[in-house]
């Protein structure tokens, strides 16, 4: 009994063991950004990379956020608004069309919905380049439609503060270039993995409740606002976090939709940041960082959902 | 459940949007790639006159091609064994009773959150060997200043090892995914299978290989495939750390694509290399996505 013990003992030592080499293996780029974005700028050279900061310093996030004193590039702060401008309303457009879908899918399945729904879920994986180039073309046709829509809101006159208000709601039109174009393709290629979470979610739901409500003379849409849609914020939560997530971390569609830097979402706008020979290390560490807080205070503060979100992309349902 | 006709009829009008969109979006959408690709489109002005399969038979004899899809190889194989392979070790670790579970678990996890764009930049900066000037930095110099000096290594500028250092970073961000899948699937095996097998005098080992391993096998499937996925089509990594390379020796179909049809404007070209990695996918996940719907039905 002794020895067993003894082993067991040795085996937890060695289990945290090894978690803690993993977890240093997990922190270390953390840590690498941190330290060198909070380091003053006297400090940062690449030669004490791993030096703690002997003095704190804003400045790599200043210039990582406004861009360089003299102009030589351009700040994150447009592009980190645009992102949210985009991610929120997108995650919340392709929520509310996931739950319909779900709803119809796990309540009122039609001849042929089951492959319907295998169909559109195929969706979820196919590598979008396969549809950038019509996609585009598309785009740029729907903006003959949209562009004179754009012009003659962006020629209203507001007086005073108000005048940003045109061209702040002008950006939301659908178009090539603009964030509503990105908000239109991110909507619609999140309809699948939208459509799959709602759809286990509420097949886990009792048909009884659904019958029920049929009972009481209540039709598809009564049911649906009355029973089902009161009790779908755990999903709805699912959904948007999920959502939010990976528009927020999209880079492809941002790329190809949005040619114009100011226009562009903030890992287009990173990615130009760090390729470019005039920014310093620092400072592209800072505007990672910024890139990422959004969806880091997600996973802080509602790591469930995050992982339910995870759970459900694994498609085991 | 007996759904009168007209409740019927406003289901499928709730659902047609999506119909639609999937129609026009996904499917429409790659049968007019599939198209641009037999097709001579090879400036800014679309041109849909049909050449057949030309295309393909300049992509296949075009250097960079090839050696994209060597790297598309090698860097699937080695992701799917360093995600799937520590994933599984790190649940196991966890599903120890060991104290401060939720925290490492976070730890593990977090990296799922980022964007890889953030995780590029990093990366490049934590595997840059450092130049004559600066001396050795990031983990090279990690390793000199705990005394491991013998690791250091070029990491992805050089060409031998390209595309292998952006597995590490690939590996960093969804281990901890894979991690957690596993580790609910251990959840959900009942304690009395491993009592039962330890009273009839299984070692621990020998529990995890006979019985865990061989019911997680479903988790295993479904690591493999979203994995899978992941690195055939994997683009914003390898734009954001290390681009296509000495040599393509860190190039990726996807970047090529990108290349080829939006700053070469060959659009006939690029549709192929899109058609390729399509088919590369497809063959992935379409049995697995009739698996599952032949469950579905039964259920």
């Amino acid at each position: 009994m002794k020895i067993a013990s003894k082993s067991i003992q040795v085996s937890k030592i060695l289990t945290y063991l090894f978690l803690v080499i993993a977890s240093a293996f997990f922190l270390l780029p953390i840590f690498l950004l941190l330290n060198t974005s909070l380091k003053s700028y006297e400090n940062v050279a690449l030669a004490s990379m791993w030096d703690l900061p002997r003095d704190l310093g804003l400045d790599s996030f200043a210039q990582a956020w406004q861009g360089s004193p003299s102009g030589a590039f351009r700040g994150l702060r447009e592009n980190f608004l645009n992102s949210l401008y985009l991610a929120i309303p997108a995650a919340m457009l392709s929520a509310f069309i996931g739950s319909i879908n779900g709803y119809i899918f796990s309540k009122w399945k039609f001849k042929g919905s089951n492959v319907v729904f295998a169909l559109l879920l195929f969706g979820m994986f196919i590598p979008y380049q396969s549809v950038l180039i019509p996609l585009v073309q598309s785009l740029q046709l729907l903006s003959r439609i949209t562009s004179p829509i754009i012009s003659s809101i962006n020629n209203l006159n507001f007086p005073g503060f108000l005048s940003g208000i045109p061209a702040f709601i002008a950006q939301f039109v659908p178009s090539y270039g603009t964030i509503g174009g990105l908000i239109l393709v991110h909507v619609i290629y999140g309809i699948p993995i939208a459509t799959l979470v709602f759809k286990n979610y509420y097949t886990e739901i009792p048909t009884d409740l659904v019958e029920a409500g049929m009972m009481d003379g209540a039709g598809i849409l009564g049911i649906y606002l009355h029973i089902l849609f009161p009790i779908s914020v755990p999903g709805f939560v699912v959904v948007l976090i999920w959502q939010f997530t990976s528009i927020w971390n999209d880079f492809l569609f941002g790329v190809i939709v949005t040619p114009n830097p100011r226009v562009q979402p903030v890992t287009v706008a990173l990615n130009n940041l760090a390729g470019s020979y005039i920014v310093e290390w620092n400072v592209q560490m800072a505007g990672s960082l910024i890139a990422a807080v959004p969806t880091m205070l997600i996973f802080i503060f509602l790591s469930r959902y995050f992982l339910r979100g995870l759970m459900a992309g694994s498609l085991k349902g | 459940m007996r759904h009168s006709k007209r409740e019927r009829a406003i289901a499928i009008l709730l659902i047609s949007p999506t119909l639609v969109a999937m129609i026009i979006f996904i499917y429409g959408f790659i049968g007019f790639t599939g198209y641009s690709s037999l097709s001579n489109w090879r400036t800014l002005k679309p041109d849909f006159t049909f050449v057949g399969f030309s295309n393909y038979l300049t992509l296949f004899r075009n250097q960079r091609f090839v050696i994209d899809m060597r790297n598309t190889f090698t860097f699937t194989t080695l992701f799917l064994l360093s995600s799937i392979l520590l994933g599984f070790f790190l649940a196991v670790l966890l599903d120890q009773k060991i104290k401060g579970e939720s925290i490492f678990r976070n730890i593990f996890l977090f990296p799922m959150a980022l964007s890889y764009i953030v995780t590029g930049v990093v990366w490049r900066w934590l595997l840059s060997p450092g130049t004559q000037i600066t001396g050795p930095v990031g983990v090279n110099m990690l390793f000199d200043m705990v005394g491991l000096g013998f690791l250091k290594s070029g990491w992805f500028t050089d060409p031998s090892i390209g595309i292998r250092a952006v597995v590490i970073a690939a590996t960093w961000q969804t281990t901890g995914y894979i991690m957690a899948l596993y580790l609910a699937g251990m959840r959900a095996i009942p304690v009395e299978l491993r009592e039962a097998a330890r009273v009839d005098g299984a070692s621990e080992l020998q529990i995890y290989l006979r019985i865990i391993i061989p019911l997680l096998s479903p988790i295993t499937l479904s690591a493999v495939i979203i994995l899978g996925h992941i690195s055939l089509k994997i683009f914003d990594l390898v734009v954001s750390m290390t681009g296509p390379g000495t040599g393509f020796s860190t190039d990726v179909p996807a970047l090529f694509m990108f290349d080829t049809t939006f700053r070469g404007n060959r659009f006939a070209q690029g549709a192929s290399i899109a058609m390729v990695l399509l088919v590369l996918v497809a063959v992935l996940v379409v049995p697995y996505l009739i698996m599952s719907n032949k469950k579905e039905v039964e259920r």
